[in-house]
């Protein structure tokens, strides 16, 4: 056998293409079982789960939305997504994206490729699009496998939103396909993140494990009591203020803003690690991080955004402190009763009533009224009151609610039990709980409209 | 001649820091040759590999590629191929399938006979559907091998292509390597095993401390070699013994009269002209040869002759 020798005349490198490259990543990526099997729990373990809880008598109801998966197949798609925006896609995103660049540390492979490709930024194009790609692969997979879920087991029902109102399977489904549609965009910023790290400290376990770490404990911070403008400036808020899309109007401002500083996350992560990136010595097999150049764009960038943009939404969305005030407390809550008890009535096939007749109000307390009377807390104590027609005596009925810092509360009724305690009621589907013995309401943070 | 040389080195410079790699090397490699490169650890053998792998660029110097002047890193022209540092692999795919995926990564011909011809070429047709997760390091040196001459390369560099062969795994590299080169490629490789670079290069280019102490071809290494060790069998060791003490230019190295050397036969220092004559000397006293080989290769000899002071030196 003979080897064949091209022509003699010199010739300039043939040019790999960024679309070559990529399609070369994804060869390599989904040769890696813990890849695949990772895609295929993706694309099955939130259907089984949204399945199984969904026959089980005790749900969720802690979680999002959990309350109502006996009730609609689109709430288990959507505790799926609160799951996955808390855990799953922190630690996923980062870790799956970095590591399309650190397992070529790992094999030291990178002088192979480079003499393949003979560009850096190609390659660093292809395996961000390859890493990109994956981690899409991943979220799709789990809003199909969460909505097929829900409703094969449970169906395609109205969905009780979080100002209480009923909204349509064809409305339902919508807006969770839109939640998820918006939590791309943060864990895009959360993968730039990981590339980031991984292309930072080269060899180093700690490049990938570090910015999958970091991810996660900046959604644990959302559930501290930060200032709002910095709970905003943290790139996976977008994860959470989702949830503003299930109310009428939808509190669409929060959720713009998340998204918009994702995108800034996700380009402020993404440029670094591209100029870190095509500056790398490949000539040097025990590259671990290029000192004063990974502090200068590794990690100083994501500090300086952090700040940037908390200034930034501060400036743009002025909300002091928590953003939970006692009168927007008081507005949400009122706003959620009057809807639930609409559905009581027709649901116990009372006389139908509206919204605008009952003229429900709330008045809240916190901490029986010492201190401020604002921030999250389970200390918030409401009296809510509304009139029925032909009724002179105003009905009043108690709640505790838990408030949390990122403006989603619980309500628990506190009595008169016949209005707010636990009881069954016949619903089309079969027996439910009193719809006003407890549900979840959210406190649009950034809402500035004048107390009253 | 030297528009067609496929590497022209002059005064060729690198330094990392404050440590010179390479120092104004110079090298030519033509087409159809095998060029080896010697030298101790860190005399620059893998940055200089490197240079012609496009990997990095010289701080100095002119280094031109298959006629193509290359001034800056990755700009190695089209027909280079190789690898530093191991060949690079991916454990969770098949040899076949590395090879397709960089076939495809190229753009190249990925079919499937094209890549069953260059496993064929380097004795892994067997193990070509095998996940090279596996694969011993003789085994992942023969894939980096088929690997580089799927690009049907003019200039072929290799660093320490053979490491980890067993006899037949060197035998399928050495025929690679012979035939390419006799199809016109150049082949630069570095080695520290002074028998493979024996058998397969024609030119040679000692390293020391980044800098040429020797380059050319193989048989002027050894005629501009000083004296050598030869280990001397006879049919007679004692006569051979005297013959040997009264030639002139040679020397006994070992003990004279011990039992070991009698039976072993005895090691002379001599330059070849005074070697030739002691031969002539046992032939006409009727005293047959029966080995006379170097005790250290001619190679090894100037390996370690010219490198050593710089070993001493650095």
């Amino acid at each position: 056998m003979t080897a064949t020798l091209a022509d003699d005349r010199p010739t300039a490198a043939r040019r790999v293409t960024v679309v070559r490259g990529y399609r070369f990543e994804l060869v390599k990526l989904f040769s890696q079982w813990r890849v695949r099997l990772l895609v295929l729990a993706c694309w099955i373990a939130p259907a089984l789960f949204v399945a199984a809880v969904s026959e089980q008598s005790t749900l969720p109801s802690d979680t999002l939305f959990g309350r109502w998966m006996h009730t609609t197949g689109w709430a288990g798609p959507l505790v799926t997504l609160g799951f996955a925006g808390a855990w799953a896609l922190p630690l996923l995103a980062p870790v799956v994206a970095g590591d399309v660049f650190a397992s070529e540390d790992r094999l030291g492979t990178w002088r192979h490729l480079l003499v393949a490709v003979r560009s850096p930024r190609r390659i660093f194009a292809a395996k961000a699009l390859a890493g990109f790609s994956v981690v899409l692969l991943l979220v799709t997979g789990l809003a199909c496998s969460g909505m097929a879920g829900g409703l094969l087991a449970v169906g395609d029902r109205p969905l009780i939103g979080l100002d209480g109102r009923l909204l349509t399977p064809a409305d339902a489904g919508g807006k969770v396909l839109l939640a998820w549609v918006c939590v791309l965009v943060p864990t895009l910023a959360l993968a730039a993140l990981g590339i980031l790290g991984s292309v930072a400290l080269g060899r180093s376990p700690t490049g990938l494990l570090l910015p999958g770490l970091a991810a996660l404990a900046m959604q644990v911070a959302q559930a501290l009591p930060l200032p709002v403008a910095v709970r905003l400036a943290l790139p996976g808020y977008a994860f959470t203020a989702w949830d503003g899309l299930f109310t009428a109007p939808a509190q669409t401002t929060p959720l713009l803003i998340g998204v918009a500083v994702s995108l800034v996350w996700a380009v402020g992560a993404t440029v670094p690690a591209y100029l870190l990136f095509v500056r790398r010595d490949f000539t040097d097999a025990a590259y671990d991080g290029s000192g004063r150049r990974t502090i200068a764009l590794g990690l100083l960038p994501p500090v300086a955004l952090v700040a940037l943009t908390a200034a930034l939404v501060a400036l743009a969305a002025p909300a002091a402190g928590s953003g939970i005030r006692q009168d927007k407390v008081q507005r949400s809550l009122a706003t959620a009763f009057a809807h639930l008890y609409r559905l009581q009535t027709e649901q116990l096939h009372r006389p139908a009533v509206t919204e605008a007749r009952l003229r429900t109000s709330a008045a809240c307390t916190k901490s029986a009224g010492h201190g401020a009377q604002e921030g999250p807390g389970n200390d918030w104590r409401c009296v809510v009151t509304w009139r029925l027609p032909g009724v002179p005596v105003a009905g009043t009925a108690v709640y505790q609610l838990d408030v949390g810092s990122d403006g989603r509360f619980v309500a628990d009724g506190d009595g008169p039990k016949e209005v707010n305690g636990y009881f069954l009621v016949r619903t089309p589907t079969g027996d439910a709980p009193n719809p006003l013995w407890q549900f979840d309401g959210q406190v649009d943070l950034l809402d500035t409209t004048s107390k009253g | 001649m030297d528009a067609r040389l496929s590497v022209r080195a002059r005064g060729i410079g690198k330094c990392f820091g404050d440590v010179v790699a390479l120092d104004g090397i110079d090298l030519d490699v033509a087409p159809g040759r095998v060029h080896g490169l010697v030298g101790p650890n860190g005399a620059g053998k893998t940055t200089l590999l490197g240079l012609l792998l496009g990997l990095a660029a010289a701080d100095s110097g002119r280094l031109e590629i298959l006629g193509t002047p290359v001034g800056r890193t990755l700009a190695a022209p089209d027909g280079v191929a190789g690898f530093v540092d191991g060949p690079g692999l991916y454990p969770s795919l098949t040899a076949r399938q590395n090879l397709a995926a960089l076939a495809a990564l190229r753009g190249g011909d990925a079919r499937t006979q094209r890549i069953d011809d260059v496993l064929d070429q380097v004795g892994l047709t067997d193990v070509a559907d095998d996940r090279t997760r596996g694969f011993s390091l003789g085994m992942r040196q023969r894939l980096g091998l088929a690997a580089a001459l799927l690009a049907e390369p003019r200039l072929l560099v290799l660093d320490e292509p053979s490491n980890g062969l067993d006899p037949a795994g060197k035998r399928h590299v050495h025929g690679v390597l012979g035939r390419l080169a006799a199809d016109g490629a150049a082949v630069v490789l570095s080695s520290h095993r002074m028998d493979d670079l024996e058998a397969l290069c024609d030119d040679i280019t000692i390293l020391a401390a980044g800098r040429v102490v020797f380059s050319g071809p193989l048989d002027k290494l050894a005629s501009e070699n000083r004296e050598l060790d030869y280990r001397l069998r006879t049919s007679d060791a004692p006569a051979a013994r005297w013959l040997a003490a009264a030639t002139a230019g040679v020397r006994l190295v070992d003990d004279a009269g011990s039992r070991a050397g009698a039976a072993e036969g005895i090691v002379v220092r001599a330059q070849t002209p005074a070697l030739d004559e002691l031969v002539a000397r046992l032939v006409r006293s009727g005293v047959a040869v029966r080995e006379l080989t170097p005790v250290v290769s001619p190679l090894e000899a100037a390996f370690l002759a010219l490198t050593a002071p710089q070993e001493d030196g650095g």
